[in-house]
């Protein structure tokens, strides 16, 4: 419906992912210290390609998503390595006012809470009719227009009755819908969509989910999608990265990890989803608090709460060691965890 | 553009050919203007100030209307006469009617009174968006600056400042004079505007909007003007609001000690100067004046007041 960006930053030629986060170190320098949040973290997404990153707080999903939007509070925030490649181009090495061209057309963002992150003296209409006067140089009649399209595009029941309502004249769910509107507007490649469910109810969750996937495979966009609950990645994703301490512990097509997970991290999550035929029984739960990033633990940062420990966890860093082709995991004994398969 | 209500109209103005957005069933939406109009709407004190603030601003445009009298006309054999019917609030020193005086009085007053505030607000309101926005060392500079501003007493400040620009004696033209008193008004007040400004848009700052504006590609200006200043400005319209009654009796202030308006203009501080020493023999002459001027700063406080009632959530 709209035209995409007349010319790509670094060209349509280039052979690899549409997006790639290659090393990626941040860290925050606090007045406790230096808090390292994401410590060398790759991974790639393509065209009509899901990745889900999933990870609990302070794992470093967002700090990545902030770092490859470039809306990450520097200072405190410092990227200390890597490299962020759109269609090639190393987004870190880019002056700022490239960047921002990015940022809507090339790479786009919904955030997590829909209320906070609409502005809430303009009417949503109005909002999402800035993205094509702006951008695009429509009209306002022309504007306005597209962004009745848009909300009913994203399921909003009376668009054209309510483009002139504000953000808080809206139900949690249908704020992230217009979210969802703004964000793909300008036809975005990439969508990163941070935790969009995780302030909605359990039935919301799902349409939205549903919205999303059905948005991506219309638009053949990349959708990466922030989350802690692996429940709702399962029907959306194509493959998984979770997230540990500011590291990818294991990657792998989303169907090989929840039949058998390669990272004791990753199987402890599987296991602690309550399940029907598991009911009356204790649920799962991983032992112990997630490292504090100021102080991360020596070796392989889950070794404390780890089940599969040996001497060596506590020493040695593991790295991210290939399974097949698509997988990985960085653990020493994931041969071990494999054949244990889930639960 | 930065009125919410403007935007509000953009949508809801122009043209539409198919004439299909009909918001009937839903009703107007709310805004926080809206809602802000509906509760001033239902408070007394917002009327009463609303009602003085006009019989004011009309006396400042067209105070021929008030009175056919010449506020110059000076007739000494009436020097200090009491109101009678042929003078409603008497004669001053030099023979003028005080009643004619007093209306022509407001202009002087109201000018300096709202000219100074906005410079006030155009000063300290752009400033604090800066320290806000780009904070950092231009933040510890502004902020430093604006601390040595409000360190320096008002009054004092004004005497120093004011007294050496246009010492006591002098008699400087209308213009210019009021241009001056306008200016030091602004230059001691603006850094309270400054702060109010500045947490505003910090406030404002750290809200996701702000974030998400720029994850889809706002650049600095429109940040700052279509998220950070529409958000901002419920504080600095209070504080505005009051200002202009505060102002008016700084003015006032300075006219009294005499380094500020003074004749040929008419206002009420010099009327109230010109008669201090005259109160017990003539008490009206220095009491009228004093009287609008109260009247005066009570209206743009109440005012203010019922503004900062109605935005304020918290005080609701």
């Amino acid at each position: 419906m709209v035209e995409v960006l007349s010319e790509p930053v670094g060209g349509g030629s280039y052979e690899g992912s549409l997006l790639e986060v290659d090393d990626l170190h941040v860290e925050f320098r606090t007045r406790a210290g230096v808090a390292k949040a994401v410590n060398g973290v790759t991974y790639s997404v393509g065209a009509g390609e899901t990745l889900a990153v999933l990870g609990e707080s302070g794992s470093g999903k967002s700090v990545t998503a902030q770092t490859i939007m470039g809306i990450l509070d520097m200072p405190p925030g410092k990227i200390t390595g890597g490299e962020i490649r759109f269609r090639g181009v190393d987004l870190l090495k880019l002056p700022e006012d490239q960047r921002r061209k990015i940022r809507g057309e090339g790479i786009s963002m919904v955030f997590q809470d829909a209320l906070s992150a609409l502005n809430p003296v303009f009417p949503v209409g109005w909002q999402i009719a800035e993205m094509f006067r702006v951008h695009r140089g429509a009209s306002r009649s022309d504007a306005k227009k597209k962004a009745i399209e848009l909300m009913d595009r994203v399921r909003i029941p009376a668009a054209k009755d309510r483009v002139n309502d504000f953000p808080h004249q809206f139900s949690g769910g249908m704020r992230q819908r217009i979210m969802i509107a703004m964000a793909i507007a300008l036809d975005p490649e990439i969508l990163i969509a941070d935790e969009p469910t995780t302030a909605l109810d359990v039935t919301v969750q799902a349409q939205i989910m549903g919205l999303l996937a059905d948005l991506q495979r219309e638009r053949n966009m990349g959708l990466i999608l922030i989350t802690h609950d692996l429940g709702v990645v399962a029907d959306v994703a194509d493959k998984i990265a979770v997230m540990y301490g500011g590291r990818i512990v294991e990657n792998a097509p989303v169907h090989d990890l929840y039949r058998s997970p390669a990272h004791p991290y990753s199987k402890g999550l599987l296991e602690s989803i309550p399940r029907v035929d598991m009911k009356g029984q204790e649920l799962y739960a991983i032992k112990g608090l997630p490292p504090n990033l100021l102080e991360m633990p020596s070796g392989c940062a889950f070794h404390p709460r780890c089940p599969y420990r040996r001497d060596n966890c506590v020493t040695d860093v593991p790295p991210l060691y290939p399974i097949s082709g698509t997988r990985g995991s960085a653990c020493h004994y994931w041969r071990e965890v494999l054949d244990d398969g889930s639960r | 553009m930065s009125d919410p209500t403007v935007a509000q109209d953009l949508i809801h103005g122009g043209d539409e050919p198919t004439g299909a957005v009909t918001v009937t069933s839903t009703g107007r939406p709310r805004s926080l203007w809206r809602d802000t109009w509906d509760i001033l709407r239902h408070r007394k004190i917002f009327w009463v100030s609303l009602v003085m603030l006009i019989a004011f601003l009309l006396m400042a445009a067209f105070p021929s209307l008030f009175t056919h009298k010449d506020p110059n006309y000076a007739t000494l054999a009436h020097s200090m006469e009491p109101p009678s019917s042929d003078a409603l609030f008497g004669y001053d020193l030099q023979g003028r009617d005080v009643f004619a005086r007093t209306i022509y009085g407001a202009r002087a007053s109201i000018i300096v009174g709202v000219a100074a505030t906005l410079l006030t607000v155009l000063l300290g309101g752009i400033t604090g968006v800066l320290a806000a926005f780009y904070a950092r060392w231009l933040d510890a500079i502004i902020s430093r600056v604006g601390e040595i501003f409000l360190g320096v007493p008002y009054v004092l400040g004004g005497i120093i400042i004011l007294g050496t620009i246009a010492p006591a004696q002098t008699s400087p033209n209308e213009f210019t004079i009021m241009a001056v008193v306008i200016l030091v008004l602004a230059i001691l007040g603006w850094p309270i505007l400054m702060r109010i400004a500045r947490s505003a848009v910090i406030q404002a700052k750290h809200q996701d909007y702000v974030q998400a504006a720029r994850a889809l590609g706002a650049g600095p200006f429109r940040i700052i003007f279509k998220h950070l200043l529409p958000n901002s400005l419920a504080p600095i319209l209070v504080y505005s609001t009051i200002t202009i009654g505060s102002y008016i009796g700084a003015e006032a202030t300075f006219s009294l000690l005499g380094i500020g308006l003074r004749p040929p203009v008419i206002s009420w501080g010099i009327a109230i100067a010109d008669h201090t020493r005259y109160i017990r023999t003539g008490a009206h002459a220095m009491f009228f004046p004093a009287a609008f001027l109260s009247l005066c700063v009570l209206t743009f406080v109440m005012l203010g007041e019922a503004v900062r009632d109605a935005l304020d959530p918290k005080l609701r």
